[in-house]
């Protein structure tokens, strides 16, 4: 006897456990084999980009805190970089170097979450997850020992910084600049090599280097294709030209080689970091910048290599206190763009690790 | 014999533990009162021995506030979930979903009929233990699959149907895995199975013994084949859409049903409640925990594995290990009846460490992509 099966629509999320915030995706099935999948965006839409034009230039900073909430000191970054553009303001060095340290520390947080979520999406039961946020937390707290908070920062301004960092602060770096390494080897001798780890990762959402091209992918999951592209390398903003690092790619694509770029580049942002803090200069840390920034009428993209990938400020000014217009291109969207071509074919526990490994913070996918 | 209604209490009484005072009654009584209260007891103990220990591992502290070391925890979690509202799903099957718990938890209790405490001290020597053991612990895949279809949830459903999936390919290595047990010793009764243990049987047959505990782990969805309430992808598995009494239920049932496990394997494998010095009952409680705490450390170690690699798992590797290990023991118990223990347990590791090695080179795990 023959039972007629026939695939059924499973809709996971908006609330689901693994979707990393309200993101759904509306999949078929057959049986556990995922036949098709519709993502759905826009739960969590704050209209930022409008909001960003009823503020001062001053004033968005803060809401690009809250575009990707576990990398704020990137979204600052990026978008100081691109006022600083439209309205020609320059930088002291001391700030330009405290910048780049912030950043690094902000990609180590950011990537320790993303394998901590990715190991629990691949079932391991919170244990990776809480160690990697066990080392998270130092970092947190460095970040609060300058700007005050623990995740929203809010700290970096327009020509420099709010404030300079406090005495302590590049002790307490050293101390952790030197512990971090052995945490990263010991999460390698735990994970890098664990047999299910394999099988499950291995293989497994494999995005083609020529689709990763194609979608605009950026950051370690357009690496782990095999591209070595680097906005700190190809296209140097703040002082990276300055710094000596690799840029770690992977070969098949797959989502194990995206959990090992993010390994690597926690292990490079600790040597930038390392030469950073030797040649950091005494001085002023923000230029002058008037109260009310007026930039002169005319537009500016600036970007950097943020944590998930590629993170651009468009700004157009018509010469008044607030942006005219403020795109922000966000670089979890758009590497989020092949995730039907990428599970489609796959079993339902891989399409959760598939969308894991992409590494994706719904607050900047929907903005 | 419990199924064969024509024996007379008479019987009975001689299957009976014969230093066991009293009538049939009271002993029946009493052991029911010994097990409920041993497998409520330690299902507590369990529960706290999970989140604390797990805690442990996690760099964490683990829950501290009630009790001391937060011993009461299980209590706090019981209250709590007491009061919470019970909800039935208006387009589920409501006699099953209402069943299902109770078959669910029951089953865990039936094992503990015919397992031995101490020498002579279990509610029924049956001659057929094990196989009921077998039997009855596979009854509970009936509860999981009733509240996977009564709650009319897609999530309970796929969790319900790999919970089915699983148990029905695990039991099989699982039973030949006792085979391999039942042939040393020549009993099925689990009284018999510890007496003849001089020496633990995890050293006599420690290929059926990983198989065994590989094979139980799956059969009880412990991690990290825990994919019917797999929570990153199925939410809460079969039990997504219970609340209150009917999920402390399952709760029960879930640790309950690893506290069985963990008795049987102790049982077969660590020599049950032989041990010097200690009073027996107090080996067999701490051999419980032993392997209870081993199931915990998987947990909070492993990723899981996906639902083709578990079957990969089950047919490709522990079936025909299980099939060798009874072949190998077999010729064994043919050929040198007498041997002593301790002349066969450096030989028995030895194939063990070379067939497991030989067959994880052999194959694959899993299929990969389906085109669709």
């Amino acid at each position: 006897m023959v039972i007629k099966t026939e695939p059924f629509v499973l809709n996971i999320g908006p609330v689901h456990p693994s979707t990393h915030g309200v993101f759904r995706m509306r999949t078929t099935l057959d049986g556990e084999v995922i036949v098709e999948l519709e993502p759905v965006f826009g739960y969590l839409h704050r209209g930022i980009e409008k909001l960003a034009e009823e503020r001062t230039y001053t004033g968005v900073i803060p809401l690009t805190d809250r575009l990707d909430y576990l990398a704020s000191m990137s979204n600052n970054l990026a978008y100081v970089l691109a006022v600083e553009k439209l309205a020609g303001i320059s930088v002291p060095e001391r700030a330009q170097y405290i910048r780049v340290l912030l950043a690094e520390l902000q990609r180590i947080a950011s990537h320790l979450i993303a394998i901590g979520a990715f190991l629990n999406d691949c079932g391991a039961y919170f244990t990776p997850f809480l160690y990697m946020f066990r080392e998270r937390e130092k970092i947190v707290d460095l970040l609060e020992m300058v700007s005050g908070q623990r995740l929203l920062y809010n700290y970096m301004r327009v020509g420099g910084f709010a404030q300079d960092i406090p005495d302590e602060f590049l002790p307490a770096l050293a101390k952790f600049v030197n512990q971090m390494p052995r945490f990263i080897n010991e999460y390698d001798r735990l994970l890098a090599e664990n047999e299910i780890l394999l099988v499950r990762a291995k293989g497994v959402g494999i995005l083609p280097k020529e689709l990763a091209i194609n979608i605009g992918a950026s950051g370690p999951v357009l690496r782990a294709s095999g591209v070595k592209w680097d906005i700190r390398k190809v296209d140097p903003y703040s002082i990276y030209d300055r710094f000596d690092f690799e840029i770690p790619t992977g070969s098949a694509g797959d989502c194990y080689d995206r959990y090992r770029v993010r390994v690597e580049e926690m292990r490079q942002s600790l040597r930038i970091i390392k030469q950073a803090m030797g040649q950091i200069p005494s001085g002023a840390v923000r230029s002058e910048v008037p109260h009310l920034i007026r930039p002169p009428a005319g537009e500016a993209y600036a970007h950097i290599e943020a944590p998930k990938g590629e993170l651009g400020f468009y700004l157009v000014s018509d010469n008044s206190i607030a942006p005219y217009r403020c795109h922000i291109r966000a670089p979890s969207l758009i590497n989020l763009t092949a995730l039907r071509e990428m599970i489609v074919g796959w079993k339902i526990q891989d399409a959760i690790i598939i969308f894991g490994s992409i590494d994706i913070t719904m607050g900047e996918v929907d903005r | 014999m419990v199924a064969n209604p024509g024996l007379s209490l008479q019987h009975y009484w001689q299957t009976l533990p014969p230093n066991w005072p009293g009538g049939f009654w009271w002993h029946w009584l009493v052991f029911t009162v010994i097990i409920i209260v041993f497998v409520l007891a330690l299902v507590m103990g369990y529960i706290w021995i999970e989140r604390r220990g797990m805690g442990r591992i996690q760099a964490r502290l683990g829950p501290n506030r009630t009790g001391p070391f937060g011993l009461l925890q299980p209590v706090a979690d019981a209250i709590k979930v007491l009061l919470k509202e019970d909800i039935i799903p208006a387009r589920g099957d409501k006699i099953v979903y209402w069943l299902a718990p109770v078959v669910a938890f029951a089953p865990a209790l039936m094992v503990f009929a015919v397992v031995p405490f101490q020498d002579g001290a279990l509610l029924a020597d049956l001659n057929v233990g094990i196989l009921y053991v077998v039997a009855v612990s596979s009854v509970t895949t009936v509860g999981v699959f009733m509240a996977g279809w009564g709650s009319n949830n897609k999530y309970s459903l796929l969790g319900a149907m790999r919970m089915v999936a699983a148990v029905v390919s695990y039991e099989i290595p699982l039973v030949l895995a006792i085979a391999g047990v039942v042939l040393v010793v020549g009993s099925l009764s689990l009284n018999d199975i510890v007496l003849a243990q001089s020496i633990p049987f995890i050293l006599l047959q420690p290929l059926g013994f990983i198989i065994f505990f590989i094979g139980g782990c799956a059969e009880i969805n412990r991690s990290p084949f825990d994919l019917m309430e797999a929570d990153s992808e199925l939410v809460a598995g079969f039990h997504t859409e219970y609340s209150g009494m009917k999920f402390a239920m399952f709760y029960l049932a879930e640790y309950a049903e690893a506290l069985a496990m963990s008795a049987i394997i102790a049982t077969l494998f660590l020599s049950g409640w032989k041990g010097p010095v200690l009073p027996p009952w107090l080996w067999f409680v701490i051999k419980v925990l032993v392997v209870f705490f081993v199931m915990v450390w998987t947990r909070a170690t492993f990723p899981r594995v996906r639902i083709d690699q578990l079957m990969a798992l089950a047919w490709k590797f522990l079936l025909p290990l299980a099939l060798l290990n009874l072949f190998i023991t077999a010729i064994e118990v043919l050929t040198w009846p007498t041997a002593l223990p301790w002349v066969m347990v450096p030989v028995n590791i030895a194939i063990m460490v070379v067939l497991v090695l030989l067959w994880s080179r052999l194959s694959k795990l899993g299929w990969g992509r389906v085109e669709v």
